[in-house]
């Protein structure tokens, strides 16, 4: 039950709430940087590692110290201090031991910080342990989620780096080009990923 | 009431908290995980001129000046700085890479107010990219339009539009190159300085419609082509251009030009 709870929510974290395609969170990392592929692997890697310790961090904070002293309603403030404290070390870390890696994120690591998908993750997590009804939604459950959830947005950057490609050598009407042609790509996208809504649920019956 | 402030207490005590232990942390990190700086690089940049024009073919002057700190890159790439700032380098890094050569910007086009004039009264945005992308509105399709792109392009003030025409200082110029992008009817050109002949005129038309349309214009009748003795004169559509690579400012195609649109 337990193996098979956290498949489902891995599986369902990247393909029926793909936080970029279906929650439309994390836009502008999505459209800022998914021109060239190995930038948006770089920068989905970061995310994802960003999301993981978030969720890592914020998770205990909130069952264990905002919780039992009824200060829930400041879960947005303490995250978004968090999330702020942890880009900042992954950027020493990473300016330290993968300067390569470092310049080329460039500006969009600092980004991260402010990146509404990383809090997302960290904030909806906490409504699912409410409202999971079949199983009791653990850290595990949690940092699964996360993990997910950032490979779900590499799967979105990698497939949109692949569209862009292609967008840059079709012949485009001039007033579409650049960003609009951009958005409407996009949402044709996301639209293909409504095709696995309820895909998790028939695939791994947990009731 | 207590309650209340007690209330308030905890929470401003918790976001506190955790702002003074991240905080700590990022102290604690950014000690232990200091990145030596590379201090020959930043002496470097203190040489470079500091204009960012990135014609050394780098991002900027710190883009150089860390390539050149690591040996990757020769001195005298700058085109702005020029000798004094190669000298300079080359005397820090203690090696001796090739000559700089000192280039300087030149204006193809010699359409001032007396020799063309306006076909129509721009009233558009003040500059010649919207100009040109208007159409037409000088009588020469080809010359300078004079709304000054490349004066405010220029890093170094050596640009001033003159009766209608850009001209270049070329004792301030520093051959960057801006200019030549800014230009939108690719009127400038960047060569070394020496004594040569540039050919200052653009116009590709046919030598009657040329010389209607302005008095200084080349009409592409290739007496200078035929007079060089080093031949870096190419007359091609009308217009004569020449090498500078091979031009040894001799200055014959001066004296024979009929429109007298080559200077020295």
């Amino acid at each position: 039950m337990l193996i098979k709870s956290l498949v489902s929510v891995f599986l369902a974290a990247i393909l029926t709430e793909n936080y970029v395609l279906c929650k439309f969170l994390g836009i502008c990392p999505f459209l800022g940087v998914s021109k060239k592929l190995n930038t948006a692997v770089g920068m989905s890697v970061a995310v994802t590692f960003v999301m993981v310790l978030a969720t890592a961090v914020t998770f205990p904070i909130y069952q264990y110290l905002l919780v039992p002293n009824d200060l829930s309603y400041l879960q947005t403030i303490v995250f978004i201090l968090i999330i702020a404290g942890l880009v900042q070390l992954v950027e020493i870390v990473l300016k330290k031991y993968i300067p390569s890696l470092y310049q080329s994120l460039g500006v969009y690591l600092p980004l991260i910080t402010t990146n509404c998908a990383i809090l997302g993750v960290t904030m909806l997590v906490l409504q699912k342990v409410e409202t999971t009804a079949l199983y009791t939604y653990t850290y595990g459950h949690a940092l699964i989620n996360a993990l997910g959830a950032g490979i779900g947005f590499l799967v979105a950057m990698v497939m949109f780096a692949g569209v862009r490609s292609r967008l840059e050598s079709a012949d485009i009407p001039k007033s579409l080009q650049g960003l609009p042609i951009t958005l409407i790509s996009a949402s044709l996208v996301a639209l293909s990923f409504l095709g696995f809504s309820g895909f998790v649920d028939k695939l791994i019956p947990l009731a | 009431m207590n309650q209340t402030l007690f209330a308030v207490l905890i929470a401003v005590l918790v976001v506190a908290g955790i702002g003074l232990l991240i905080g700590l942390i990022l102290a604690i990190a950014s000690i232990v995980m200091a990145v030596p700086k590379d201090e020959k690089a930043e002496a470097v940049l203190e040489l470079l001129p500091g204009a960012n024009c990135g014609a050394c073919g780098y991002s900027g002057c710190a883009g150089y000046a860390s390539a050149l700190s690591k040996g990757q890159a020769k001195p005298g790439a700058c085109p702005v700085g020029g000798e004094d700032c190669t000298h300079a380098v080359e005397e820090l890094l203690g090696v001796s890479a090739g000559e700089a050569v000192k280039k300087v910007a030149h204006v193809h086009c010699m359409g001032n107010c007396d020799n063309t004039s306006y076909k129509a009264d721009f009233q558009g945005v003040k500059s010649c990219l919207s100009a040109s992308r208007y159409g037409d509105i000088s009588a020469c399709s080809y010359g300078c339009l004079g709304f000054g792109d490349c004066v405010s392009a220029c890093l170094s003030n050596a640009i001033t539009v003159c009766n209608g025409v850009a001209v270049v200082d070329i004792d301030k110029c520093g051959g960057c190159g801006l200019c030549e992008q800014a230009c939108p009817r690719k009127l400038i050109t960047v060569a070394p300085v020496k004594e040569q002949a540039v050919v200052r005129c653009s116009n590709h038309d046919k030598g009657a419609q040329a010389k209607k349309a302005c008095k200084a214009a080349c009409i592409g009748c290739m007496k200078c082509m035929k007079v060089c003795e080093a031949g870096a004169i190419t007359v091609n559509n009308f217009c004569a251009t020449i090498d500078p690579e091979k031009c040894t400012g001799c200055g014959v195609c001066v004296e024979n030009c009929p429109s007298k649109c080559i200077t020295i």
